[in-house]
């Protein structure tokens, strides 16, 4: 189907986060204030109800992602924001989502931690994203956008993800990326379809009643449903896994980074290959899943891989699962909100050459 | 082969039944405990008001939290004390819909107070049917908010003290506050006047919400003979002797009242009057 024309416009991480949730079918936002992604629900505020939306500001974000969860219970395309520590407190909510299959989408805009930590860019809730999404086996699908287009391209695929595979999606971005301007090609706001759940709760006429739960006091019940939710992530493996590649056709040297990272590390590869230098980029956009084959096959033609991150070293295990001991993986992290230069990475580009 | 019961049976009219909105899955509810009877009062009011169809039943945590296996309705299973974030979630995206919670008082008064308080202050147009019984009950018999001082629990073996523990709160009183809830009562299902009287303010809640007039709770002062420790009829007593004297029973707002007050040349009932009569 021939997508509609789009308009160009400037606008920030958030504003682009907000409104590609509109493109995408949201129709009920509820959230809490936190820095840096305040925007998010201020602009919800201000353009949910235009579309005939429901706006509400909850009391915490404990409270927040429970609406969430009736709202996903009930039917709706809904979506909460918070930054880490906010993060933090949904994951008992996600658990049950993720539990009780539930679709939903949620953006962290990751801050500096851990505890309060401040309001700088960080990737240090990459183990909070793709594994802590609460207790017990279950992950979040994990989207990771590197520009404020991708923000708002990837919160508005995200709603249908979320429905296809029953499960949250979460994008995952950052201090920068929310706050950053950059040109954004929008689509026009369009009434979609409510999404079909045949599962939902409701008006109960001319069906069996639904029971949205996730107690299943019968242990081999509840182990059915932990494989059926993984079978889930199984097929979404096999459908949604993605990445994008940049630079030297015969690299010696392969980088992994993501999100704000990634752009980093556009810009060093550039300046690299001035001085002869060979590398590239494999930048994810899926997190969970996670592109390993792409990983593992490179780790079989390259000397040394450099996993670039702003934490102290979560993205890298993932890195170095892919790898599976073929080639040496290195790892340039900082953490608290301090952001790599292109000088950094050529530094150890050229050590490592 | 018919009996002669059968037979005589057969001729004669049934009027007393389960109601329909209740399965007939057996209850696993201690014997001499009150959720038999809350469950039975709230299913009867969904059949008179015959709301069956579009009610919502919240499940939350605690003896009852297979309250989906009893209700027959769509049902929604909550975390520990979110019910009532759960409740806005689904009654802002269905708002024709009949949502209520069934929650104790460690669900209620515990863990989750920020969100009952928050949702009846923003007078979110759902029933909560609020089982206190002083105790953990599913847990075995820890202290709760609501616990009496002096009451002991096994988390408080000496007895509830106001120095180490601090002292009970009283839900009704402290929703009554806000200006969100439109019908907030406590009652409780000792003998029969005070059942018809926990039925009639169960009845006004689910009647304030389908008329969009808020926040509705009923506190129903409920047994739990074995973590008290005594028979069925000791903590019907119980009740009765104790726990009345700091838990009031009492219709604390009632805005259904003053909407037919308005409309009606007669003066509303006093609130409380029918209560005072149990």
């Amino acid at each position: 189907m021939k997508e509609p024309a789009r308009k160009r416009v400037f606008i920030n991480g958030n504003e682009a986060c907000a409104e590609g949730a509109i493109a995408g079918g949201c129709r009920y936002f509820f959230g809490y204030p936190i820095t840096p992604q305040n925007k998010i629900p201020e602009y919800m505020s201000e353009h949910l109800p235009e579309v005939g939306g429901v706006y509400l500001q909850a009391e915490s974000e404990v409270s927040a992602i429970n609406m969430v969860y009736g709202a996903a219970a009930a039917g709706a395309r809904v979506m909460t924001t918070s930054s880490s520590p906010g993060i933090s407190l949904m994951q008992e909510g996600l658990s049950y989502m993720i539990g009780s299959e539930l679709p939903c989408v949620l953006v962290d805009m990751v801050r500096g931690g851990p505890g309060l930590g401040n309001i700088g860019p960080a990737q240090s809730d990459y183990w909070l994203a793709t594994r802590g999404c609460g207790h017990g086996d279950g992950r979040c699908i994990t989207l990771a956008p590197n520009s404020v287009q991708e923000v708002y391209d990837f919160t508005a695929r995200a709603f249908e993800i979320a429905d296809r595979y029953r499960n949250p999606t979460m994008v995952l971005a950052d201090a920068i990326l929310a706050q950053m301007m950059e040109p954004v090609e929008v689509l026009p706001r369009t009434e979609l379809p409510p999404p079909e759940r045949p599962y939902a709760v409701g008006v109960c006429e001319g069906r069996e009643r639904n029971i949205i739960n996730s107690l299943w006091v019968d242990f081999r019940v509840m182990e059915q449903v932990n494989l059926r939710v993984a079978e889930r992530y199984r097929q979404a493996a096999g459908e949604i896994t993605d990445h994008e590649e940049y630079g030297a056709q015969e690299p010696d040297v392969l980088v992994c980074a993501y999100g704000i990272c990634s752009r980093v590390c556009e810009t060093a590869i550039d300046r690299a290959a001035e001085v002869g230098i060979r590398a590239r980029l494999l930048r994810p956009k899926t997190l969970f899943p996670f592109p390993s084959a792409p990983i593992a096959a490179w780790a079989e033609r390259v000397k040394k891989i450099l996993t670039v991150e702003m934490s102290m070293g979560q993205f890298v295990e993932d890195v170095r699962l892919a790898v599976a001991g073929r080639c040496p993986v290195e790892l340039w992290a900082r953490a608290g909100g301090i952001v790599p230069t292109p000088e950094d990475i050529i530094v150890l580009l050229e050590e490592m050459a | 082969m018919s009996t002669e019961l059968d037979k005589e049976l057969a001729g004669m009219e049934q009027v007393y039944a389960y109601p329909d909105a209740l399965t007939e899955t057996p209850m696993r509810y201690c014997p001499g405990c009150t959720h038999g009877i809350a469950h039975r009062l709230i299913a009867e009011v969904i059949d008179e008001l015959d709301i069956k169809s579009r009610t919502i039943t919240l499940a939350t945590v605690g003896c009852s939290v297979f309250a989906y296996e009893y209700f027959d309705t769509d049902a929604v299973q909550c975390a520990h004390g979110r019910a009532p974030a759960v409740a806005t979630g689904i009654k802002r995206v269905q708002p024709d819909t009949v949502v209520f919670t069934y929650q104790g008082d460690g669900d209620l008064a515990a863990i989750g107070m920020a969100e009952i308080v928050h949702a009846a202050a923003r007078g979110e147009n759902f029933t909560v049917i609020f089982l206190n019984n002083a105790v953990f009950g599913m847990t075995q018999g820890q202290m709760a908010p609501t616990t009496i001082l002096g009451q002991k629990t096994t988390t408080s073996p000496r007895g509830r003290t106001a120095e180490v523990e601090g002292w009970p709160i009283r839900i009704c009183e402290l929703l009554d506050t806000l200006d969100g809830p439109a019908y907030l009562a406590r009652e409780t299902m000792t003998r029969p006047a005070r059942v018809r009287s926990a039925k009639r303010s169960i009845k006004r809640a689910f009647q304030a919400q389908l008329d969009g007039l808020g926040f509705s709770l009923v506190e129903l002062l409920s047994t739990c003979p074995t973590w008290w420790g005594m028979d069925p009829l000791e903590a019907l007593r119980h009740i009765e002797e104790t726990m009345i004297p700091y838990y009031p029973i009492k219709v604390f707002r009632d805005r259904l009242a003053e909407a037919e007050s308005e409309q009606s040349a007669e003066p509303a009932p006093p609130a409380g009057r029918l209560s005072e009569h149990a």
